[in-house]
């Protein structure tokens, strides 16, 4: 693609640098805002006599050693990494097959049910969490990590079906014929073949559900009580509140750990997530 | 006897067409049975409750007809909360989609640096939103607020009486509204962007040539061509701000006295902390019909694809 060509205005390429960093720095600047926050100390962050963008007394790290001495942080950061895990084996178990079907096997089945498992996805948790908490407190599992392992897959497993339903469909189907004319049985070509080349397909899905239980906030916070089995999700926003204290230090620091890792990884595989929010309607 | 489609589609292929279709079945069934479980089943039960009655302790089901939904009609919360999810919705996509637009036009060349802009511009939407509106909270904080440091000094605000961004009706109103476009905007940006790479850049370019300024080739080029993609970023849109209490819940708990309350943050206190399931249920219940008509919307989108 071409540089902006001679035929375009100063005016446009000023326009469009000013729309383009005026909306990053609005944009960017909270998560600016937490790393500042974080190295502050204390009596600087509360005097409203100091120009908050500068470090008026020296940088401390007293924030972090609070988050990660004092707090449940490192044993939120465990359950997220524990209930991802968990929630992605799931997804993939219940997603790869299904949508492997709903793109071969179930001929013009396929195309409605996918469409109907794709509109289960728009279903909210804020519609279902009353009654999932009566299901959850029957299945015994309120107040613990299994709550949301359990549940967060009705949110992932649509999605994933129809995310992978669309790469299965773009590996042509001869190849798959060619398997079985060499004697491997359907189930044998999928699991052999069509498995392998979608791995990319499929690394998606993980990364994809991996970042949902990491931002969910809904079910996490109706489902689990106690400090302790809380994921970041909640755990930060609401535990590391003490009474009617914000902790801010030792609160931005958490938000701005949590939330760039998670960033970078999204980033990489933005472009995939997006076709499958595109609904056909781009080509 | 007309055979079912499925049947003729079965035959007409060559190989083991029935054992086929049985391996298909066997390998969608788990995932069908799952989702049937955990949404099918809990939605049955939204709708049950919404027409019985139900609380935390309860055992038995009684079914009390519209009861719930004439005592959360007259409740002057609910009607409040119902308005403002209509409001917050409506207002925070405005916003989104004509800076999304901007937005996207303008990043959808290559520069320098464009990989970096785009990894900031993304950050609300990538980073957990939670995390995100406390920031804010921090960031309108009401002695410390960073956002009133600036505004005195440019004196365009009282130092010594800034304004209360979440402790006041409308302001607070506004906040909730912005914020969760701050968030939104990352989304519909990259969907936007993903419409206009399909769009061949000679048309605009040939217009151009014609003589067509660029706010002519924009709205009456650009714009026609995008209006598929900008359905789909408003429909998801809708869905994600309709159905969400999430910056509501963190930012202002749906306070000062119940005025940034929408449905979904409502059917929270109620139904969950307050433990009245039914009545909770039903307040729920009247998300359904704003999403019914964003699910035929968007089949209708998905539809028209199909056939061009």
């Amino acid at each position: 693609m071409a540089g902006p060509g001679p035929r375009r205005s100063l005016a446009t390429r000023l326009g469009r640098w000013a729309i383009v960093l005026g909306f990053a720095i609005l944009l960017a600047f909270p998560f600016y805002w937490m790393a500042i926050t974080s190295f502050k100390q204390t009596a600087d962050l509360y005097d409203v006599e100091h120009d908050p963008f500068i470090f008026n007394a020296p940088p401390t790290l007293a924030h972090l050693r609070y988050l990660f001495e004092q707090t449940l942080f490192v044993r939120w950061f465990w359950n997220t990494t524990l209930a991802g895990a968990a929630v992605v084996a799931i997804t993939l178990v219940l997603a790869v097959p299904a949508a492997w079907a709903l793109a071969r096997l179930t001929g013009r089945w396929g195309q409605q049910l996918g469409i109907g498992i794709f509109l289960t996805y728009l279903v909210p948790p804020t519609l279902l969490f009353i009654p999932m908490s009566r299901v959850i407190s029957t299945l015994g599992l309120q107040d613990t990590l299994w709550a949301i392992i359990v549940t967060y897959p009705t949110f992932t497993v649509p999605f994933s079906i129809w995310l992978l339903m669309g790469f299965f469909k773009a590996i042509p189907r001869d190849l798959e014929d060619a398997a079985l004319v060499d004697g491997l049985t359907r189930f044998g070509a999928f699991v052999k073949l069509v498995i392998p080349i979608s791995l990319s397909g499929i690394l998606t899905v993980v990364i994809f559900s991996f970042t949902l239980v990491t931002q969910e906030f809904v079910y996490a916070l109706t489902f689990i009580s106690s400090a302790e089995h809380q994921t970041i999700g909640v755990g930060v926003p609401i535990f590391l509140v003490r009474g009617d204290v914000y902790y801010w230090g030792s609160l931005m620091a958490a938000c701005l750990i949590a939330s760039i890792p998670i960033a970078l990884v999204y980033n990489l595989f933005l472009d995939r997530f997006i076709a499958g929010f595109t609904v056909g309607a781009v080509k | 006897m007309i055979p079912a489609p499925a049947v003729v589609d079965a035959l007409r292929r060559r190989r083991g067409p029935s054992r086929a279709t049985w391996l298909g079945i066997a390998l969608f069934s788990p995932a069908l049975v799952y989702i049937l479980a955990l949404v099918g089943l809990p939605l049955v039960l939204a709708f049950l409750y919404s027409v019985g009655d139900v609380t935390v302790g309860s055992v038995g089901y009684r079914f009390v007809g519209l009861y719930n939904f004439r005592s959360v009609l007259a409740s002057p919360a609910f009607r409040r909360a119902l308005l403002d999810s209509f409001v917050f919705t409506i207002s925070s996509q405005l916003v989104v989609i004509v800076c999304a637009n901007a937005l996207a036009l303008a990043l959808r060349e290559r520069f320098r640096g464009r990989g970096l802009v785009r990894f900031l511009v993304l950050l609300p939407w990538v980073a957990p939103v939670s995390l995100g509106a406390i920031g804010w909270k921090w960031l309108l904080d009401s002695i410390y607020s960073v956002v009133n440091w600036v505004l005195a000094q440019a004196h365009l605000v009282n130092r010594f009486d800034p304004p209360m961004w979440l402790g006041q009706p409308a302001l607070a109103m506004a906040s909730v509204i912005a914020v969760h476009s701050w968030r939104m905007i990352p989304f519909s940006t990259v969907i936007l962007l993903a419409g206009l790479t399909s769009i061949p850049k000679e048309i605009p370019e040939a217009a151009a040539v014609d003589g067509a300024g660029f706010w002519r080739t924009h709205f009456q080029i650009t714009l026609p061509m995008m209006a598929p993609i900008i359905n789909v970023a408003v429909l998801f849109g809708v869905v994600f701000t309709f159905t969400d209490m999430t910056v509501v819940y963190i930012l202002t708990r749906g306070g000062p006295y119940d005025t940034t309350q929408v449905l979904p943050s409502l059917a929270f206190f109620t139904g969950v902390l307050g433990s009245d399931l039914s009545e909770g249920a039903a307040i729920s219940v009247f998300l359904v019909p704003i999403l019914v008509v964003v699910a035929i919307l968007m089949l209708r989108v998905a539809h028209r694809a199909e056939i061009a």
